[in-house]
Order: C-alpha cells, then sequence, then structure tokens
C-alpha cells in the first residue's frame, strides 16, 4: 500500500494544486448560475485575462507579482461587472440567449487577446524565489505548485467560511434558495447579484494569475477552463460552494492521478466522472434545494 | 390561395430560384462556402430539432456529425463511391450511435442534458483523435473519393456540381424534417417542450418520445456529416468538436430557435461571417462571429425567424384557415 | 367518444367504486401530509373533497393521478391495484387529472391542445408521418370536445392569449379528450370570478354520466352546487364521507373549519 502511495504521491499532491485551482474558477460560476440562474459562458475568458496580466508582467520578481495580481483583480472586477451589465437586459429570456451572448463576449474577447499576445501557448514563470524544485518525500517537486497549494488553500477557506458563516454569506444563500423571498425581505438583489458575478470574475482572474505557471494562457485555453469549471459545478451542484470545493478536488484527482493511473484512457476519464455522477445524481452531489 | 400563401410562394420561388443560380454566379471558393453553409444548415436543423421544437437544448450534435462524417468518409475509401449508399450508411450509423447513447442523455433535463450532451460531444470528438486505426488519429481522414451520384459515372470535382448534389440532400432533408413537424410525432414534440408534465397526465410516455427525438436528430446529424465527407474530402476530429457544437447551437439561436428555416439561414450566416467575411478580416474571423452573436442577441430577440412567430400571435384569424402551426 | 369506458354497465349499478383508496399516506419526513385516507368514490358520482388550507386534499390528488408516489396504502381504480402504476400508465386506463395551476401548451393553438389528447387517444401520437392537419377524424373530435366546452371559436387561439376562465375551460377540455373514466378536478374554480364559476358548475353537471367526476374545491358553493357525495380532509386525515345534507351539519367539520363555537353560518343553504 505504501509503496503504491509513495509512487503515485506526486500526482496526488498535482492534484490537489489542479483541484484547487479548478476551485477558484469553479466557485464564481456556481454562484452565478444557482444564484441568477444566468449561464455565463464567458468565464474562462476571464482566467485567461487573469493568465495573460501574469505573463505579461511577472518578472521574475515580488513586486511584478503583486502587480500583475491588481490588474487581475481589476480586470476581474471590472469583466464581472461588464458581464452582469451586459447579461442584466436579458433578464428572463432564458439559458440560451445568456449563452449565445455570454459566449460571443467570449470569442470577441479570445480574439482580441490573441491579437495582442500571439496564437502560441505562453509558458509562464513563476516569481524567481518560488521557482526551484524542493524534496518532497523523496520526489522532487516545484515549489510554485506547494506554494500555490498553500495559497489557494488559504483562499478557499476564506471563501468557505465567508459563504458558510459571515452575514453576507447567509444573504448570498437565501437568494441562492429563494430569489423572489430575499427581494420581498426588502433587500436589492441586485446588488447582490453584481456583487457575486464581480466576486466570481475576480476570483477566476486572480486564479489565472496565480495559475499561470500550472495553465499557461494560449488560444483555446478559455474553452478548456470553462469545460471544466462547468463539470466542476455540475458534478458539485449548482450554487453550492461545499459543492465546488469537492467537485474541484474530484476532478483535480482524476485528471493528475487518474491519468497517472490509465494513461490510455485519460481523455475520457473526466467525462466518464461527470457523466456517473450524473446518472446517479443529475442534480449534482451538493445541490442546495431551490425553493 | 390567401395572401399571405402568395407572399409565401414568391418567397420560396425566389430563394429556390437563387440558390440554383449559385454556380453560376459566384466563384469556387465562394461556391464552396455555399456547400459548406447548406451542410451546416442541415446539422442546425438537427440541432433545432432538439433544442427548439422538443426543448432540450443540446450542445453534443457534432458527436453524431462526426460518426456521419468518419463513417461516409470510410465508405468512401473502402467501398462505395456512390453517394447514396454513403448517406445511408451514414444515416444508419448515426441512428444507431444516438439509440446507445440516447438513453443516457434523457435521463437529463434542461441543464442536465445539455451537460451530458456536452460530454458525449467530448468524448466523441477525443474517441475520433485515439482511434488512430479507424479514424485516422489527429491527422484526421484523407483519401476520400469523389462521390458518384449516378452508377458508372464520373466523381464529382467541380465545386459546382458538388454544390447541387448538397443542395438536393439538404432539400430532401428539409422537406423530411417539415413532414416530421406537421406530424402528430412532432405534435408531441412541441408538447413535450411546452409542458411535459401535463403530456404524462395526459397519458404519454414522455421519454420514448424524447430519445425519439434524439435518435432522429442523430440521424440528420450524420447525414450532414456524410455531406460534409463528400464535400470536404477530408475529415478531423476538429470537425467534431465544441466548437463545432456551439456554433451549432448559436446558428440555431440566432435564426430564432424553434424554426426550421431560421435555423438554416442561421447557419448560413455563420459559416459565411466566419468563412467568407473572415477572410477580409485576416483569419480573425472568431472576432466576427463574437459581435455577430452580441448583435443578433440584442437586437433580434426572437431570432430572425421571430418576427414571423410575433405576426402570426396579432393576427389570429390567419392561423384559423390552418388547423395546425406550423414551424418549418 | 366514450368508446372505452370499462364496466361502465357494472360501476353505475353500484358494484365496483371507480377510485378507491386504502389507508393511503404521504409522508415528508416527518410531515404527514395525508396520512391513513380511507374512502370510495361510487361510479358515476360527482364526488368533492374539501378541508381547510393544509388539509391535504392536493396532495391526496397527485398520489391518486400517480403523479407521487404514496409512502403507504393502495389506489384502486375500478377495482384494480394501481399504486405502483406511473401517471402516464394511470392515465391510459381512464384516470386523468386537471392542474390546479392552468397547465397547458401555451404556444400551441386551443385546437392543438386538445388533439395533443386526442391523438395520445387514438394510438398515434408517435407517428412521424401525415400531417395533423389531414387527419379528418382526429379534428372532428377535437373540435366536438370544444364545442361541448364552448372554446369552439377560440379553437385557433393560441392557448397563452386566452382568458383565465378559458384557460381553466380547456383544463378540462384537454382531460375530457382522453375518454376518460375517471376525471379528477384540482381546483377548476380557482381564480375564476362569480359568472365564470357559474358557467364551470353547468359544464360540470353537462359532463357525461358515464365519467366519474371527483374534484378537489375551495368554492363551496360550487361544491354543494356540483356534488352527490363530498370527502373531508383535515389535517392530512379522513374526517367524513357522506352526502352534502350530512356533510353540512356536521358538527366535526364546522369545527375543523372554524376551530369556534358559532359555526351556523358557516354553511349557508343559498349563496349570495
Amino acid at each position: 500500500m505504501t509503496g503504491w502511495f509513495n509512487a503515485h504521491f506526486v500526482s496526488m499532491v498535482d492534484g490537489v494544486a489542479y483541484g484547487l485551482l479548478l476551485f477558484t474558477l469553479a466557485v464564481g460560476l456556481s454562484l452565478v448560475f444557482g444564484m441568477m440562474d444566468v449561464l455565463n459562458l464567458a468565464h474562462g475568458t476571464l482566467y485567461l485575462a487573469g493568465a495573460y496580466a501574469a505573463y505579461a508582467l511577472s518578472d521574475g520578481s515580488w513586486l511584478g507579482l503583486v502587480i500583475a495580481l491588481a490588474v487581475g483583480l481589476v480586470v476581474g472586477l471590472v469583466g464581472g461587472g461588464l458581464l452582469a451589465a451586459a447579461v442584466a437586459p436579458l433578464q428572463g429570456r432564458g439559458h440560451l440567449d445568456q449563452a449565445a451572448l455570454t459566449l460571443g463576449i467570449s470569442l470577441i474577447a479570445a480574439e482580441v487577446m490573441v491579437m495582442l499576445f500571439g496564437a502560441e501557448v505562453l509558458p509562464t514563470a513563476p516569481p524567481a524565489a518560488l521557482g526551484g524544485s524542493v524534496s518532497l518525500l523523496g520526489h522532487t517537486y516545484p515549489v510554485y505548485r506547494l506554494a500555490f497549494i498553500g495559497i489557494a488553500a488559504v483562499l478557499a477557506a476564506l471563501v468557505y467560511l465567508a459563504f458558510e458563516r459571515s452575514s453576507v454569506g447567509a444573504l448570498v444563500r437565501a437568494t441562492v434558495a429563494d430569489r423572489d423571498m430575499v427581494r420581498a425581505m426588502g433587500v436589492d438583489t441586485r446588488k447582490v447579484l453584481f456583487g457575486v458575478f464581480g466576486f466570481g470574475a475576480a476570483l477566476a482572474a486572480v486564479g489565472g494569475v496565480l495559475g499561470a505557471p500550472i495553465i499557461a494562457p494560449g488560444p483555446g485555453i478559455d474553452e478548456r477552463v470553462l469545460v471544466l469549471s462547468l463539470v466542476v459545478v455540475v458534478i458539485g451542484g449548482l450554487g453550492s460552494v461545499r459543492g465546488a470545493l469537492l467537485g474541484a478536488l474530484l476532478i483535480g484527482q482524476v485528471q493528475t492521478l487518474g491519468v497517472a493511473l490509465v494513461p490510455s484512457y485519460a481523455p475520457f476519464l473526466l467525462f466518464g466522472a461527470m457523466l456517473l455522477v450524473l446518472a446517479l445524481r443529475p442534480q449534482g452531489l451538493f445541490a442546495p434545494g431551490r425553493a | 390561395m390567401s395572401a399571405l400563401q402568395v407572399r409565401r410562394s414568391l418567397l420560396v420561388g425566389l430563394v429556390a430560384f437563387g440558390l440554383l443560380m449559385v454556380p453560376w454566379v459566384f466563384g469556387a471558393f465562394t461556391v464552396s462556402t455555399f456547400t459548406r453553409a447548406l451542410v451546416f444548415a442541415v446539422l442546425a436543423m438537427a440541432v433545432n430539432l432538439l433544442t427548439g421544437v422538443a426543448g432540450m437544448p443540446t450542445l453534443g450534435q457534432a458527436a453524431y456529425f462526426g460518426v456521419g462524417a468518419y463513417a461516409g468518409a470510410l465508405v468512401s475509401i473502402h467501398w462505395s463511391e456512390l453517394g447514396v449508399v454513403q448517406l445511408v450508411v451514414a444515416t444508419l450509423a448515426g441512428v444507431v450511435a444516438a439509440v446507445l447513447t440516447g438513453p443516457l442523455a434523457i435521463r437529463g433535463r434542461g441543464v442536465a442534458f445539455l451537460m451530458i450532451t456536452l460530454a458525449i460531444g467530448e468524448i466523441g470528438h477525443s474517441a475520433a483523435g485515439r482511434l488512430d486505426a479507424v479514424t485516422g488519429g489527429t491527422d484526421g481522414l484523407s483519401g476520400i473519393r469523389p462521390v458518384v451520384v449516378l452508377p458508372g459515372s464520373e466523381g464529382l470535382v467541380n465545386e459546382g456540381l458538388i454544390y447541387y448534389y448538397v443542395l438536393v440532400v439538404a432539400v430532401l432533408a428539409y422537406l423530411g424534417v417539415g413532414v416530421l413537424l406537421r406530424s402528430p410525432f412532432g405534435l408531441t414534440l412541441r408538447g413535450l417542450r411546452d409542458n411535459e408534465a401535463r403530456l404524462r397526465a395526459v397519458g404519454y410516455r414522455t421519454d420514448a418520445y424524447a430519445l425519439g427525438a434524439y435518435v432522429y436528430a442523430g440521424g440528420l446529424a450524420a447525414l450532414a456529416g456524410s455531406l460534409w465527407a463528400s464535400s470536404q474530402r477530408f475529415v478531423a476530429p476538429g470537425d467534431m468538436g465544441f466548437e463545432i457544437a456551439a456554433l451549432a447551437l448559436l446558428a440555431v439561436i440566432v435564426g430564432g430557435v424553434g424554426s426550421m428555416w431560421g435555423a438554416c439561414l442561421g447557419a448560413a450566416l455563420v459559416v459565411f461571417t466566419r468563412d467568407y467575411f473572415g477572410q477580409i478580416v485576416s483569419g480573425h474571423a472568431p472576432l466576427l462571429l463574437g459581435i455577430l452573436f452580441v448583435l443578433a442577441v440584442y437586437l433580434l430577440p426572437k431570432g430572425i425567424a421571430g418576427g414571423r412567430a410575433q405576426w402570426r400571435s396579432l393576427f389570429p384569424a390567419a392561423r384559423a384557415a390552418r388547423t395546425t402551426g406550423e414551424t418549418t | 367518444m366514450s368508446a372505452q369506458v370499462p364496466d361502465a354497465g357494472a360501476a353505475v349499478a353500484g358494484g365496483v367504486p371507480a377510485v378507491a383508496v386504502e389507508g393511503l399516506s404521504r409522508h415528508f419526513g416527518s410531515l404527514k401530509a395525508v396520512h391513513e385516507v380511507t374512502f370510495a368514490v361510487r361510479a358515476g358520482s360527482r364526488h368533492a373533497v374539501i378541508g381547510p388550507n393544509g388539509a391535504g386534499k392536493s396532495t391526496l390528488f397527485a398520489l391518486i393521478a400517480g403523479a407521487l408516489p404514496a409512502t403507504a396504502g393502495r389506489v384502486r381504480l375500478h377495482g384494480d391495484d394501481v399504486t405502483s402504476l406511473a401517471e402516464h400508465a394511470r392515465a391510459r386506463r381512464g384516470l386523468v387529472r386537471t392542474f390546479q395551476h392552468s397547465s397547458l401548451f401555451l404556444s400551441a393553438t386551443a385546437r392543438e391542445n386538445v388533439l395533443l389528447a386526442v391523438q395520445r387517444r387514438h394510438g398515434v401520437q408517435g407517428s412521424p408521418w401525415r400531417a395533423v392537419g389531414r387527419r379528418r377524424a382526429l379534428l372532428a373530435e377535437a373540435d366536438e370536445v370544444l364545442g361541448q366546452l364552448h372554446l369552439l371559436d377560440r379553437a385557433g387561439a393560441a392557448a397563452g392569449a386566452l382568458s383565465h376562465g378559458e384557460r381553466r375551460q380547456l383544463e378540462v377540455a384537454v382531460a375530457l379528450a382522453t375518454s376518460p373514466s375517471v376525471l379528477l378536478l384540482d381546483e377548476p374554480a380557482a381564480g375564476m370570478s362569480p359568472a365564470d364559476t357559474h358557467a364551470f358548475q353547468q359544464i360540470v353537471l353537462g359532463l357525461p354520466q358515464e365519467v366519474t367526476v371527483l374534484l378537489v374545491e375551495h368554492d363551496l358553493d360550487l361544491v354543494f352546487g356540483v356534488a352527490d357525495t363530498v370527502t373531508v380532509l383535515h389535517l392530512g386525515e379522513h374526517l367524513i364521507t357522506g352526502e352534502p345534507a350530512q356533510v353540512r351539519a356536521s358538527e366535526a367539520v364546522q369545527q375543523a373549519y372554524l376551530g369556534a363555537e358559532d359555526t351556523s353560518d358557516l354553511f349557508l343553504e343559498e349563496g349570495p
């Protein structure tokens, strides 16, 4: 048993890193979908914007990283706000129109980024201080990924606590469960919506900045990240932060440990897992009840 | 004939004339773009059947499109150059694939169904890239011979003739779908879209009809795939990827969900924007497509064909003369 | 139109009840929405189920129709145990319901709404060939039902464009077009004006005698104008089943509705 564990330890750690990265991406999508019933297909584009910011601004120094983070945060908030505003006039028109609009916006944004950065995948280096490898139980492992796990875990914990424990989180959870009821209580749900949209977008962009050394920016990456986020959201259940976290960690392991164990079936693992969950529990593993 | 019917017949006549004149008016590249638009229109009709008529939006029809394309290509390479044979085998392959995967898909409705179809599409895409022996893997399948229409005659290499071949099949498909929509099964599907619970309360086994629609759509998408293989003479995994599925769904939305001629028009618009106008902006076609979709959503809330539906609800008297609401 | 009513003769003569529920229960966790309810509906009767809010009437209806699985107990249709049958299977056997909140096919015309029921009855709902518009028999049958419900002049209008009263009528038309042996009407007069309700009362009175009608209703005027048997539910349990006069006079019923001493105003003979 320990032999197997030892051999696959690196994959599992990788899986945690990957999973936490997916969580930062998926949680915003899950909340927006669960709350506003809005299908935002431009979500992957937000990640891409953050990742490109990291590529362009982070020059190996801490300052560069901080600047990239700040830019990513701003881009995320602004992007999220713009998306929320763009989708607002479509109130009540259903998922298809939202999908068409957000997909259209993502096509435009992605193409603009290609025009700025070219059509190649741009491997992004982490800050020099975190650039090396370290020995972990007899395996060498990139320092940055460990650092990322630490940061992302803290971030995930903060998001989780805010959602489950704070009064703002309670408001958000109530709006997910029954938007009309919350509105009837006198709360301007539009502000809540915009807030969550902006927050989720900012998280995705920041995730892009921090995650660029793991998933590097390039054409088509936005689509890949979007599909991964959708799978996590579907597995975890719409509108559930806990679901997004556990779903992301599960998919993280599937994409790393799973691939290491059965490489010939690698492309099918992701969707196979999703189909399995949907076949057993179509509403996702942790879907909160909708009133 | 009422004024409405005269207008309609004139319009249909004009469109038919225009379509027939294409190879005489335009150059080879434009004609080939028209061909691709026709193929995409058939795929869009399959997507619309599920999305607009049965009320089950889908991102997975590209998988059956791919099945049909590869099946048609393999028939051409290894067995027969006859168009009819390729079309029949491809459609059957699509039907079989849909029968095998459909029961899983229809377990869900709405978002669950959408995601399952997305998964099916992506799995199909991955499979195409990996089954090297059969599909040529990521390099794709070439060596498809020019399609032969009449036994004994030459294969079609002229862009104009290929266009006509595709046009005939596409028109037949359009008419076939029209028959389906006016039939009791078509009414059943619209009932499924509007109120599945009520349909069950009236005695329908709704899952059976959802599956029926799914299988029909799979066969239709595969038919389009065979046309693709014959006209492009090259099939690759990218032809059944997420982009194709998304573009097909977007074409349906732009054209007006539920309307078949709208779906065809939307498909033509997408293909022309991407291939024809995309050339003008030196390869930044996605930019134009994105602008197209954003504009369509804001300016045409019900799609290109949506205006017609609004016209109908304004003048119910014009409908009383006919008893079924045609959505073709 | 009622060619396929099973055991019509025996049922009307007072033999096997059209619908019987035996110890029927539906629990949601600790909430006993319906608990051990037992009563029978005589074939050919007009049987109303009434009770204060929260009595479990709608849940009972859903259980009888098969839209909700029972936690315990049985449902019998003409003597056959249908408890394990799904909703569509019960509908095929002649047990058809209408919905409390209008549940129609809004994008289709009134005629098409009825046609959906008619084509199912004829078994052609899966046929992908001949256009519906060319099937004279189906169209004629649909128009006949529409005529009975006074909706023929609105046949070509989209269901979404109909007035509230017309929609409620269409609800009944769709159910009637399946040629049911048992018709479940779930608060058919909900939201109707007094004039509409009166018109509706005439429609219910005019329904074929072979069709057993079971209705849930709050409007007690309608109930006592139409029903020959009344069942009262209270807090998910069966209270009493009997003739209207009997039920009206029952103190237990009056207590359930008002929980108060002076109940003389509750069941007036003549409405306002």
